[in-house]
C-alpha cells in the first residue's frame, strides 16, 4: 500500500509539470463548461454537450493519459528503476492506475455538475463515469504495456481512442454506425448517459460494457505477461 | 571475508550472439570491484543478470547468498542501483525525485537533506532534473542509490563523461562508502578509475573475462620490461634493469643529487588490456 501512495504522490506532482497528460483531463470538462452556456440551439437534447463530452472524456483521456504515463516510464527507464527498487508490477499500475482513475472522476464530477443534476441521477451518472473510466484505463494500460516508447504509444492510442471517443458521436449521425457502435462500451455509456434521468439498465448496456471488460481485462493479462513491465 | 556475489559459469545470448560467455568471480564483501571492458562488452548485460532484470541462459549468480533468478524484497531492500541512463524523473525537482524514492525506500525524509549535502546537491534541491548537468544528474543518481544504506551498490559507469574534479569528487564519496562496508560493483571503462579506487578488477572483452586480480598485480604480471626509466636532472633518461646489478648505479645518482625521477615500466591497466586484446578501453 504504501508504494502504492508514492507512486499516486509522484504521479499528481508529475501531472502538474506536464501539460500533455494535464490538458487530457482538463479538455473536456472546460469544453464542456464552455459549449453548455454559450450553445443554445432550438429542440437540441437535454444536457446534449454535456452527455457528447462525458462520452468522449470517457473513451479519451484515460486512455491516452494512462498509455502515456506508462510508455513514457519505459523508454526513460524510470520504471526500470523503480521494480529493481523492490516496487511490484502490480503496485505501480494500481498507484498510476488509482490516480488516473481519480483525475479522470473528477473531471467527471465537474461535467455532471454542469449537467445540474439532482442528487441521485449525479450518483447513477459518476457510476456511469466510473464503469467507463476503468474499462478505458484497462485498454490504455494495455498498449502503454506493450509499447517500448511514447511514440510508439502514440501511434497505437490515435486510432483506438478515436474509436471509442467519437464513435458514439458518430453513430448519432448514421445508423449503420449506430448498429456496429453497439458493441463498444463507449457507445453504451453514451445510451446510458442519454437515458440518465429515467435510468434502467437493460441486458444490452450491461452485456456489451461486461463483455469490453472481460476482454480488455483477458488482453491485459497476456500482454502483461508476455510483454512484463520493465 | 564472506562473498557479496557470486558467479559461475554465467552465459547470456540475445539472438545468436552470445553476449556473456561462460563468466565466473566472487566479489567479497566490503570491496570496490570493477568490471572493466569496452563498449558493448557485457558489462550492463551482467549487472542485469546480478540485479535480477535478466536470466542468464547457462550457469548461475547468487547475491548476498541468493539465487538472483529469485530475489526477493529483502534482497532488492538492500540494493543500490545507478544505471547507465539515470531513471530520474525530468519534471521533478532533485527534491521531489528523492522523495520519491525516501516513500519507496520507507527512510525518513530528513535523511534526503543529509545525502543532498553530502553528494553536493543541497543547493539545487528545487532545480529540475531537465535543468541538471550530466554531473548533477550522475551525481542525483548516486545519491538516489545511496538512500536505503544498501549493502551492495550497483554502478554503471558513474563517471562517465564526467570533467576530473567531478569524478574524483564520485570517488570520494565511492571511498567512504565503501568504508562504511558497503560493497561496490562498478563497470567502467576508464583504466584510471579502475587503477585508483578498485581493489579487485575483471577486463572483459566480448563476454569473455580476459584478465582479473587486483589491479596492481595485474600491471605487474605485464611487465615484461621490468625496467627502471630514470630521468636525470640534466634531462637525460635512462633504462636501467630492475633488479640488483642496478642498485650501485642509482645510489651514485642518489648521492650527487642528479635524479629528477625515476618510474617503472609497469604497464597501465589499459595497455595490458591492449596486450590481451590488441584494443583499447574506449
Amino acid at each position: 500500500m504504501n508504494n502504492i501512495v508514492a507512486i499516486f504522490k509522484k504521479q499528481l506532482k508529475d501531472t502538474l509539470r506536464n501539460k500533455t497528460v494535464l490538458i487530457q483531463f482538463v479538455m473536456f470538462p472546460i469544453m464542456t463548461l464552455i459549449t453548455n452556456n454559450a450553445i443554445k440551439i432550438q429542440e437540441m437534447p437535454e444536457n446534449f454537450f454535456v452527455i457528447l463530452f462525458a462520452t468522449m472524456y470517457i473513451g479519451m483521456a484515460p486512455l491516452t493519459s494512462i498509455a502515456s504515463i506508462i510508455s513514457e516510464e519505459k523508454e526513460k527507464n524510470t520504471l526500470r528503476v523503480l521494480i529493481m527498487s523492490n516496487v511490484k508490477p502490480h503496485e505501480y499500475l494500481l498507484g498510476i492506475g488509482s490516480y488516473v482513475w481519480f483525475a479522470c472522476m473528477l473531471g467527471g464530477l465537474v461535467i455532471c455538475t454542469v449537467g445540474g443534476y439532482d442528487l441521485q441521477t449525479s450518483i447513477a451518472f459518476m457510476g456511469i463515469i466510473a464503469i467507463g473510466v476503468l474499462t478505458s484505463l484497462l485498454i490504455g494500460a494495455i498498449i502503454g504495456i506493450c509499447s517500448k516508447t511514447q511514440m510508439m504509444a502514440t501511434s497505437i492510442t490515435v486510432p483506438v481512442m478515436m474509436i471509442f471517443s467519437f464513435v458514439p458521436m458518430l453513430s448519432l449521425f448514421n445508423s449503420t454506425i449506430e448498429k456496429i457502435a453497439r458493441v463498444i462500451y463507449s457507445e453504451q455509456i453514451s445510451r446510458m448517459l442519454n437515458q440518465i434521468n429515467s435510468l434502467q439498465l437493460n441486458v444490452e448496456n450491461i452485456g456489451v460494457i461486461g463483455l469490453n471488460i472481460l476482454i480488455a481485462a483477458i488482453l491485459f493479462i497476456f500482454i502483461f505477461k508476455k510483454c512484463k513491465l520493465s | 571475508m564472506s562473498n557479496a556475489i557470486m558467479a559461475n559459469g554465467l552465459s547470456v545470448k540475445f539472438a545468436d550472439n552470445w553476449v556473456l560467455n561462460n563468466i565466473s568471480f566472487e566479489v567479497q564483501n566490503g570491496i570496490i570491484f570493477g568490471l572493466l571492458g569496452p563498449s558493448g562488452a557485457g558489462k550492463t548485460t551482467l549487472i542485469k543478470l546480478l540485479t535480477g532484470q535478466l536470466q542468464q541462459d547457462h550457469g548461475s549468480a547468487e547475491l548476498l547468498g541468493k539465487d538472483t533468478r529469485r530475489l526477493t524484497a529483502l534482497e532488492h531492500e538492500q540494493i543500490g542501483a545507478m544505471m547507465d541512463n539515470y531513471g530520474l524523473y525530468d519534471r521533478l525537482s532533485v527534491y521531489d525525485n528523492m522523495s520519491f524514492y525516501a516513500d519507496i525506500y520507507r527512510v525518513p525524509h530528513s535523511t534526503i537533506i543529509d545525502i543532498l549535502k553530502s553528494i553536493g546537491l543541497y543547493e539545487a534541491r528545487n532545480t529540475a532534473v531537465s535543468k541538471l548537468s550530466k554531473g548533477m544528474k550522475n551525481r542525483l543518481s548516486l545519491a538516489r542509490a545511496l538512500m536505503n544504506n544498501a549493502k551492495i551498490l550497483f554502478l554503471d559507469e558513474p563517471t562517465s563523461g564526467l570533467d576530473p574534479a567531478t569524478t574524483k569528487e564520485i570517488h570520494d564519496i565511492l571511498v567512504e562508502q565503501k568504508k562504511k562496508g558497503t560493497t561496490i560493483f562498478l563497470t567502467t571503462h576508464n583504466m584510471f578509475e579502475a587503477e585508483s579506487i578498485c581493489d579487485y578488477v575483471i577486463l572483459l572483452s566480448k563476454g569473455h573475462i580476459i584478465e582479473h586480480g587486483k589491479p596492481t598485480d595485474i600491471c605487474r604480471k605485464y611487465n615484461h620490461l621490468n625496467k627502471l626509466h630514470v630521468t636525470l636532472k640534466d634531462g637525460m633518461e635512462l633504462m636501467l634493469e630492475n633488479d640488483s646489478t642496478s642498485a650501485s648505479a642509482i645510489k651514485e645518482y642518489l648521492e650527487k643529487n642528479l635524479i629528477e625521477a625515476i618510474h617503472s615500466t609497469e604497464p597501465t591497466l589499459e595497455t595490458a588490456f591492449i596486450e590481451l586484446t590488441g584494443k583499447g578501453l574506449e
